[in-house]
Order: structure tokens, then C-alpha cells, then sequence
């Protein structure tokens, strides 16, 4: 077996055997922090997606979380205030909210991703970040909802054979939507369009060469990342029963690329065990100082200078088979600097 | 006169946007970093000049500080941690700075606490003068748009008329060639680096008797300062200034004229939510939609 094999066996088993942990242990705290910790590892793994695969660096990808709860929240705050939305009296069957939310989220990341991938560089890192600021204030002047203070929601929405009031089957429905998310995108990075993908990160101008438009596929990619965000931006909403505007701050952006860097870059798998790195520390350093960040930022800082591959890069360490490996986990060749004439 | 007034204030924003923008993008252009812990620098200037100024009782003592402690954490951290960030990736640079955001907000809260501080100023900066018969303006805001106008000449004057402005804009159009041409290129870069720090410091002056003082004020004007460098043109000083006066004259006049245009278009419930997230937003359209135009910014640095 190799070592990726055991890593994924690994996670999958730890999150699957946590609510088991957590009742001997009698902690019920542990399946409340795992449950979290799938979610952010579902957004941290869709940036992972343009990060890692597309060399998008994002800094506005909390918008698409931002947009995934609101959309859950107003939809709740008509449906529990009787207050029908454009003659649609609301519903609260997940059914039919979820998708919704996804189809918002889609229409978000078709224009933002137009408007955006028309430049690169420093200019499509601050662009990506204007757009989410501008929805974060957008939310926040939306009086009606709350404003600054957000939507408090009643209830989870409703999904037939399961109650997701139950703090494990909600566990298990984010874990097992977690799952689903990477598996699919280890297809999507597989896949000829993966390919096209990291064939633009590498070179450009030798993959427009080979007949292809990159902003087709960058797109795309954003728009499949910005999906992701938004299904765990659903999930949060109702895990936390309460969206606010701080869903889409910028500081949330860079909270899941601390995620990415922490877990590895490229790797799908190693941004949610980044996503557990940093909502484990800083619950850790939290119980020990009000002052956590003083601690996280160095902490930070050192796995930024000198930690590149990440933790998934740690585990990976001296594989059995590092050529198999290197060309399955999807890293490209280190030094693909194009020569430029 | 309601117009002169907006202009005036419009000019002062204008003038804090500058003082970061200018340093900002000097480093971005000559170092290509991405310094998100740029508004640090600026937070720590004000603190240093409100908890001086308490202490000493002298205003001007403050700036001193604000100027010194500022260029002095600039050092350190220069020395310490961007140093290592010239060659890596974006990503890295935003990640990395954005740890030192991190570590300087609760470095200051376990300082000086959360209470905010509130600077003691002189009794002639609280006093208006008559700038145009009938229109009274404060000299504090005055004393602001003097500040960014002296130091967007000073810095027209330093970076065209110098030695060290004529290595400096080398430096910003080849690195290596200057480094090839013996030239000490680590510490030019820190110089621009401490030199920007400094410029943060004196708006962090400037600022701390008018703005509160508190913990995550860098953020706040930071990502606005972003934005200026962005439409200006990254890297340019004369960029600096053009999308420093656009921003906020954007701001300035729109915060006047847009809730009374939407108020007679549309319901007053939804014009006034609609106005607050507009003018909240503003700087963040003008950003698209220069770029979208021109997406390398209005005017940059290169060709």
C-alpha cells in the first residue's frame, strides 16, 4: 500500500470513528469541532483547487462562503417570518435551499471569474479581493437582514432520512460531503481539464499554443472552486445557525489560504488537514491565552518560510516509491520557469 | 460651498491614502512584495504618537515617536522576515505578512490594552480658519493635506533629483543590474523598506487625533491602500497619488451626493441601506472598473 493510500485510510478513519471517540471519551465537544473543521476543510480544498492546480491566487474566495450562508439564512429568516420573497413563501427543505444557494453561488463565480481572470498577477489577487469586499459590504448594509449583526436562524434545514438536528448525523452528512468533494476533485485534477489546468499554471503561452483558451477552463475552475466554498458556506450556516457578513471578510479569505499553505499546496487532501491545524491550535493556544495569535502568527510565518510542501508534504517524506507518488499526487516539476526570449 | 467642503475633505483622505500608498508601492515596484502588514506600520506609528504625547504632553514629541517607532519596527522586521520574502511567490508574501498583522495586533493589545488612547492635541489644532470668506475649516484637517502635499513633493523631488531616487528607480527596472553595477541592492531595500514604515508612521501621526486609535485600524485603511495602488499602477509614485486623490475624492464626493440622488429614485428604506453599501463599496467598483478598462492600472510603473 502506499503511502497516499494510508494517509487517506487515515483521515477517513479519524473522521469516521470520531463521534465513537468522542461519546467513550464523553466529549461532545470533539464532533461540534470536527463538524467544523470538515466545512472549513471543504472551502480550504476548493482554493486548494485554483491555488495548487490553476496558480489562481484567490483572495476573495470567503465570498463564495459568505454568499452559500446568506443565501441559506434569508431564505430561513422569510420562511420563519412568514414574509414571502417575490410570492415564494419559502421552504426550508434543504432539497430545495441547497441548490438554490449552489445556483447563486454559480451565477457569483461566472461573473466574478469573467471580470477577474481578465488580468493575473498582484492585479488578480486584489481583484478577487475587491469583489469580496464589495459583497461583504453589500451584506452588511442589508438593514433588513441584520446588517453588521447578521441573520439568527431558527432551525437546520430538513433533509429526508436524516435529522440534522442531531449533532452526529450532522457530522456525518459534512463529513460524507466532504468526502464526495475530494474525490471529486481528484477526478476533476485527473481529468484532461486537470490537465489543461496545470498545464496553464506551468506555461501559458505553450498551452494556448496547443489550441486551448485558457480563460474557458480558468473559469471553469473558478466557478467549480467558488461551488465548493459555497456548499461549505450552506453547511456552515446551518451548523452555526447564524450568518453574518464576516463570512466574506477578507480576513476569512486569508484564514483559508493559511489553511491551504499550512496543509500543502496542491494537494487536495493536505489543505483540510491544514484546515484542522488551525482550528486545532487555535482552540489549543486559545484555552491558553486570549492572545493566541501572538503565538500563531510566528508559528505561521516559520511554515511559510522554511515548511513549503506543508503537513501533507511531512507525511509524504520519503515515500516508498517517490517517483509514483510525486507524478500521482499531482505536484508539478518544481522548476517549470518558462524561458522567456 | 457644501462642494469646497467635500473637496477639502475629500483632499484630506486623499492625503492619508497617499502617505501609505506612496510606500507601499515603492516596495511593491522595487522589491515586488506584497506587504499586507503595511498598515501595521501605520497602527504602530499612531500608537507610539498618542501614548508619547500622553506621556510628554507635547504634540509634536508624538510625531517624533510615531515617525521613529515606526521606521524602527519597520527595521526589524525588514531585517527579520521580509528579507526572506523577495524571491517567493505571492502567495507566500501575502501569507507570511499576513502572520506579522497577526503578531502585531496582539503585540499591541498586550501592550497598551484595548482601551483606545486618546491623543492630546494643542489648543490651535482644534481651531477653524476661514480658508474662503464663509467657509470655516479645521486646522487639524488642514495640517493633513499640507503633510501629503509636502511629501508628494518631497518625494517627486528625492526620487527624480537624487542619487539615491536615481537608484531607486533603477532598482525598480532591473535589480540585478544595479547589484552588477556594485551597488549594495540589500540596502537600498531596506532603506525603501524603513522609508515607507516611516511614511506610515507620520500618517499614523497625522491620524491619531482624528481617527480612534484602536487595533485593526491598519486593516481598515490597508485594504483601501491596496485598492489606490491598484488603480494607480503598481509600483508608481505618480500612480500613488492619482488613485489616492481619486478614491478619495470618490468617497468624499459621493458620501455628499449619492444618498440625496437615490433618495429622490427610489423608497427611503431602500435608498438608505442601498447608499451605505454603495459608498461602503465604492473604492472597490472604482477598482473594477478600472481594471477592467485598463487592467495594468492607470498609469504604470512599465510599459
Amino acid at each position: 500500500m502506499s503511502r497516499r493510500i494510508i494517509i487517506d485510510l487515515a483521515c477517513l478513519a479519524t473522521f469516521a470513528l470520531l463521534p465513537l471517540l468522542a461519546a467513550l471519551l464523553d466529549e461532545p465537544f470533539l464532533v461540534s469541532l470536527f463538524t467544523r473543521l470538515a466545512i472549513y476543510g471543504m472551502a480550504a480544498a476548493s482554493l486548494d483547487l485554483l491555488i495548487g492546480y490553476g496558480a489562481l491566487v484567490s483572495f476573495g474566495h470567503a465570498a463564495f462562503f459568505g454568499l452559500g450562508g446568506y443565501v441559506v439564512g434569508i431564505v430561513a429568516f422569510h420562511t420563519a417570518q412568514l414574509m414571502p420573497l417575490w410570492g415564494w413563501e419559502g421552504s426550508n427543505s434543504a432539497l430545495i435551499v441547497w441548490p438554490l444557494a449552489l445556483l447563486c453561488c454559480a451565477l457569483l463565480g461566472l461573473v466574478m471569474g469573467y471580470l477577474s481572470l481578465r488580468t493575473s498577477g498582484v492585479q488578480f489577487i486584489m481583484i478577487t479581493l475587491a469583489f469580496s469586499q464589495m459583497l461583504y459590504f453589500i451584506l452588511g448594509s442589508l438593514s433588513f437582514y441584520g446588517g453588521d449583526d447578521g441573520i439568527l436562524l431558527n432551525e437546520r434545514n430538513s433533509l429526508p432520512g436524516l435529522d440534522l438536528n442531531d449533532a452526529n448525523q450532522f457530522y456525518y452528512l459534512c463529513v460524507a460531503l466532504l468526502v464526495g468533494w475530494l474525490l471529486f476533485c481528484r477526478r476533476l485534477v485527473g481529468s484532461r481539464f486537470g490537465f489543461v489546468l496545470r498545464g496553464l499554471k506551468q506555461s501559458e503561452r505553450r498551452t494556448v499554443s496547443l489550441g486551448l483558451q485558457p480563460v474557458r477552463y480558468r473559469l471553469t475552475a473558478f466557478v467549480i472552486a467558488g461551488l465548493g466554498a459555497g456548499l461549505a458556506g450552506i453547511l456552515w450556516a446551518n451548523y452555526a445557525l447564524f450568518v453574518s457578513p464576516d463570512m466574506a471578510a477578507w480576513q476569512k479569505s486569508g484564514e483559508l489560504m493559511a489553511m491551504v499553505i499550512l496543509g500543502g499546496v496542491g494537494t487536495l487532501l493536505g489543505p483540510v488537514l491544514g484546515a484542522a491545524a488551525y482550528l486545532g491550535l487555535e482552540q489549543l493556544l486559545s484555552l491558553w491565552t486570549e492572545h493566541w495569535l501572538l503565538a500563531f502568527g510566528p508559528l505561521l510565518l516559520l511554515v511559510v518560510l522554511f515548511g513549503r510542501q506543508g503537513i501533507y508534504g511531512l507525511l509524504m517524506k520519503g515515500a516508498d516509491k517517490p517517483r509514483r507518488a510525486r507524478a500521482r499526487s499531482a505536484l508539478p516539476p518544481l522548476a517549470a520557469q518558462e524561458v522567456r526570449p | 460651498m457644501l462642494l469646497l467642503e467635500q473637496l477639502l475633505n475629500g483632499l484630506q483622505y486623499s492625503a492619508l491614502l497617499f502617505l501609505l500608498a506612496s510606500g507601499l508601492t515603492l516596495i511593491f515596484g522595487i522589491m515586488g512584495v506584497i506587504n499586507l502588514a503595511h498598515g501595521a506600520f501605520y497602527m504602530v506609528g499612531a500608537f507610539c504618537a498618542a501614548y508619547t504625547a500622553m506621556a510628554s504632553g507635547s504634540f509634536w514629541l508624538g510625531g517624533l515617536a510615531a515617525l521613529a517607532g515606526s521606521a524602527l519596527y519597520g527595521l526589524v522586521i525588514e531585517t527579520a522576515i521580509i528579507r526572506r520574502l523577495y524571491n517567493r511567490d505571492h502567495l507566500d508574501q501575502v501569507l507570511a505578512t499576513l502572520a506579522v498583522v497577526f503578531f502585531t495586533n496582539e503585540l499591541i493589545t498586550l501592550l497598551f490594552g484595548r482601551s483606545p488612547p486618546a491623543m492630546p492635541t494643542p489648543e490651535w489644532y482644534g481651531a477653524f480658519v476661514e480658508v474662503l470668506p464663509g467657509l470655516m475649516y479645521p486646522v487639524s484637517r488642514l495640517l493633513f493635506i499640507g503633510a501629503g502635499l509636502l511629501v508628494a513633493v518631497g518625494m517627486w523631488l528625492l526620487i527624480n533629483h537624487t542619487r539615491l531616487g536615481m537608484l531607486i528607480r533603477a532598482g525598480a527596472d532591473d535589480h540585478e543590474m544595479v547589484g552588477a553595477l556594485g551597488v549594495n541592492i540589500g540596502r537600498l531595500y531596506t532603506l525603501v523598506f524603513v522609508f515607507g514604515c516611516a511614511l506610515c508612521g507620520l500618517a499614523g501621526f497625522m491620524a491619531a487625533p482624528l481617527l480612534s486609535v484602536e487595533i485593526g485600524m491598519g486593516e481598515k485603511v490597508l485594504i483601501t491602500t491596496f485598492v489606490v495602488i491598484v488603480v494607480g499602477g503598481v509600483g508608481s509614485v505618480r500612480g500613488a497619488l492619482v488613485g489616492a486623490l481619486l478614491i478619495g475624492m470618490v468617497d468624499s464626493l459621493g458620501r455628499a451626493y449619492v444618498p440625496p440622488l437615490l433618495d429622490q429614485l427610489l423608497p427611503a428604506e431602500t435608498s438608505g441601506a442601498l447608499s451605505a453599501g454603495l459608498l461602503s463599496a465604492s473604492a472597490y467598483i472604482v477598482m473594477a472598473l478600472v481594471l477592467l478598462v485598463r487592467p495594468r492600472g492607470l498609469l504604470p510603473a512599465r510599459a
